[in-house]
């Protein structure tokens, strides 16, 4: 629910919400337009909310999905594209962030966590998993063993 | 005079509260009967007020009593009955107060069914909720109160959001608390053992069915949510990695992990420390998701700054249980008891593997989530984190976790041999790698993840069902008596064996999508047609409409396939006066467990329409798999271990207990 309501800031200002990728915008050579239809997902419409220009309604999301095809009609290569919306747009428009320093922890976590993990799981297992076994009647209180013993004299009686 | 009377009443769910945190903590702690004693009765009393409250908002929205300012904002007279009710939810304040409705009602479950708990252990945990409780009333009362009055009634209301007006309003806003909450309740077991300063295996079986009833309910809301979405935005999309679907996710993911972690620790004794701690988590998580939905945070963090009344508010709660709890950790895990040993490869090996890896999947949805919120904060530098970003990440780290999906069940428990699991995997093996030849042969090597993803599927599905087989004995004994032992086999097994199937469904409707799904999209005047895979549609015309609430233009399809009619489909256009807005209704249609999807653009001004025509095949396992999962926690919740209770505190007693969920 909430997910579309914030979908919603996008599409709140339009009285006439129109498709995402308008037939007029789709490039006469496949190659190509499937070319545009990739970077399309990996853009951000900067008006919205977490949405690419290739889902987005938005005008602005229009201009950039014209930009680009106009770009690859030109020749440019994929990379060069990209590179031509972040001089434009700054880095905001890549819904994944280049790997730079500010972007380091970012990109790191996920990897780090896992070795973290992992090294934290070996020295748990060398450690005989868990640490010495208790005595068989570590975890037990003075009324609890009481207990026991009851029990088991009122199943051998 | 209604909402005063719902005001009034929550005022005094909140002195109840109060009064229920202290006292049979105080209790417990001197070991005072009496004041142990008072914990349940307030519990239920506490849940009656909420629900009076609640009662209140829901009839001043059924009556559409335009004087209270809520209803004005998010209600219409001419709505239908079932949009009028769930409007009570559709908005920040009525939303927190289903949110402590689901709360109290938790509270007054463990109050009621709880009665083969310790007294102590019970009257802390039912302190610790109070405390959650407490704090999220005089959040409602202070900041977000639903019952202010307007001094002039205006006539009518704004109206309902449109995109809102909608059955899924209905399920997944209800479901998807019902799971955060849940995760409470655990919580609130886990601060408890830490005061108490101890801990067993007991606690597990205490714990469980309230986290598996969580997970269920998460699992689902999750689900609903996304076919939700996906059949009212119009794009086709089911996942779009936001940061408020990641909200719901991180806790799933630690749910998922907790259940996990709960098992060896009631089977063998071990992980204790760590399960408290991902009992801690996964309430944490879902506090954080409230958060990141309700302060405002997501839009920017500006308008985060600008009103910061309510996240403030949040952010302190936040600060108060996870800092808090977690500093309880800090000082008294050490002093819980290390448990039973185990090897590297054994069941517990097995379950700690789906630990790791679903913990740091969890770890990266929460960076990916919140590290653009941190660096804007701390620099003033904006960065987008979106699905490219998460699809590279987080698909990685699932991938091992499948494989290792059915090794785990067939793994003996403290030294497993992991040689004999993957010989008795040779059919999964052999029926995945005939998949992606197959996938190969028939569709070429384009998309290049297909083959995989198909064989990495029908692997965990067919492992899954390896492990029922093992049981049975089937194939091998007469099929009577496999029948015969599938019926005598812990429901748990079969709840095991479901979640896992599920999981692989799940997976096979993602790969068919992603990899083979189509789309199309046209200009079409009426008599023409556009052609998807083997599908031809045509268009008819358009035909204008009316609701009860708003205009609509529906345009007409007909189906064909191989020159036959199939069907007829009708996408639509909807215009909403009260708020003079447009949502797109999409049409389905199913064939199998693919969908053909057509939603509408603009008419243009030559009579032409613009259209987008998918075809997604397998896109129903998505959400069938999440259904299948969740069955599978239900038949585990009603493992007869749950049912019984535990532990048995004599024997001639045993008949007398309640059940424990």
């Amino acid at each position: 629910m909430r997910r579309i309501a914030l979908a919603l800031a996008c599409v709140v200002s339009l009285t006439a919400p129109a498709l995402a990728v308008q037939p007029d915008e789709v490039l006469h050579d496949p190659a190509l337009e499937a070319r545009a239809r990739t970077l399309s997902r990996e853009l951000r419409c900067m008006v919205c909310q977490n949405q690419s220009i290739d889902d987005s309604d938005a005008p602005l999301a229009r201009d950039l999905r014209i930009l680009v095809r106009e770009r690859l009609k030109a020749g440019d290569s994929d990379g060069q594209v990209m590179d031509f919306l972040v001089a434009r747009y700054g880095e905001f428009v890549l819904l994944k962030p280049r790997f730079e320093w500010h972007t380091a922890i970012l990109w790191l976590a996920p990897p780090v966590v896992l070795a973290l993990g992992a090294i934290a799981l070996f020295a748990f297992l060398r450690r005989g998993g868990g640490g010495p076994q208790p005595g068989p009647n570590a975890d037990l209180t003075a009324a609890e063993k009481k207990r026991v013993a009851e029990l088991l004299k009122a199943d051998r009686g | 005079m209604i909402p005063e009377l719902g005001h009034y009443a929550l005022v005094l769910a909140l002195a109840l509260a109060l009064f229920q945190g202290v006292v049979p903590l105080v209790g417990a702690r001197r070991g005072d009967s009496a004041l142990i004693a008072v914990a349940a009765p307030v519990a239920v009393a506490q849940f009656l007020f909420v629900a009076l409250s609640f009662s209140a908002l829901a009839a001043c929205y059924v009556m559409s009593d335009f004087s209270v300012s809520n209803v004005f904002e998010n209600s219409h007279s001419a709505m239908p009955l079932i949009y009028r009710v769930t409007s009570v939810w559709g908005n920040h304040e009525g939303s927190m107060l289903l949110w402590v409705l689901i709360l109290s009602i938790y509270g007054a479950l463990v109050a009621s069914f709880g009665a083969n708990l310790p007294a102590a252990l019970k009257a802390t945990v039912l302190s610790v909720q109070s405390w959650i409780a407490a704090t999220f009333y005089l959040f409602i009362l202070t900041t977000s109160n639903p019952f202010l009055r307007l001094v002039d009634a205006p006539f009518e209301g704004r109206d309902l959001n449109p995109i809102l007006q909608d059955l899924g309003l209905a399920i997944h806003p209800p479901l998807l608390y019902l799971g955060y909450v849940g995760c409470s309740i655990a919580f609130s077991f886990a601060v408890a053992a830490l005061i108490e300063g101890r801990i067993d295996a007991a606690w597990a079986r205490w714990v469980r069915p309230w986290t598996l009833a969580a997970w269920i309910c998460l699992t689902l809301g999750i689900a609903m949510g996304s076919y939700w979405a996906y059949y009212e935005l119009g794009w086709g999309g089911w996942w779009f990695w936001d940061p408020v679907e990641n909200a719901s996710l991180m806790p799933w993911l630690a749910t998922t992990a907790l259940l996990h972690s709960a098992v060896v620790m009631e089977k063998r004794d071990a992980l204790k420390v760590w399960t408290i701690l991902l009992a801690i988590l996964a309430f944490s998580l879902s506090l954080i998701g409230t958060f990141l939905v309700r302060s405002g945070v997501l839009t920017s963090v500006h308008t985060f700054a600008s009103d910061p009344t309510r996240g403030i508010f949040i952010l302190a709660i936040l600060v108060l249980f996870i800092g808090g709890s977690l500093a309880l950790y800090a000082w008294r895990a050490p002093m819980l008891k290390q448990g039973g040993k185990f090897a590297p490869f054994s069941r517990e090996g097995a379950l700690v593997f789906n630990n790791l890896f679903l913990t740091t999947a969890c770890a990266t949805v929460f960076v990916g989530t919140l590290y653009p919120l941190a660096l804007e904060a701390l620099t003033g530098e904006k960065i987008s984190v979106g699905a490219p970003f998460f699809n590279a990440t987080f698909g990685p780290l699932f991938v091992p976790l499948l494989i290792a999906v059915p090794f785990g069940p067939l793994l003996a428990w403290k030294r497993g041999d992991l040689l004999a699991a993957a010989q008795r995997l040779t059919v999964a093996v052999g029926v995945g790698a005939v998949a992606i030849a197959a996938t190969f042969v028939s569709e070429g090597s384009q998309p290049v993840l297909a083959p995989f993803g198909m064989g990495l599927a029908l692997f965990v599905i067919v492992g899954a069902l390896t492990d029922i087989a093992e049981r049975t004995m089937l194939f091998r004994i007469p099929v009577g008596l496999a029948l015969k032992r599938g019926i005598g086999l812990p429901r748990s097994a079969w709840g095991t064996a479901f979640a896992h199937l599920g999981l692989g469904l799940v997976l096979l409707g993602v790969t068919g999508e992603t990899q083979w799904g189509s789309e199309r999209i046209a200009s079409l005047k009426p008599g023409e047609k556009i052609t998807i895979r083997r599908y031809d549609l045509t268009f008819e015309g358009t035909v204008p409409r009316a609701g009860p609430n708003y205009r609509e233009l529906a345009a007409r399809f007909t189906v064909r396939r191989g020159g036959e009619v199939i069907g007829i489909m009708e996408p639509s256009k909807r215009t909403f006066a009260t708020r003079s807005m447009t949502t797109t209704e999409a049409a389905l249609m199913t064939r199998g467990t693919g969908q053909l999807y057509v939603s509408l653009g603009d008419p243009n001004p030559d009579g032409s329409i613009a259209v987008r025509v998918y075809h997604k095949p397998l896109v129903l396992l998505i959400w069938l798999g999440a259904v299948v999962m969740a069955v599978g926690g239900a038949l585990s919740l009603s493992d007869r271990r749950l049912r019984v209770g535990a532990p048995k505190p004599a024997k001639g007693r045993a008949a007398a207990m309640q059940p424990a969920e």
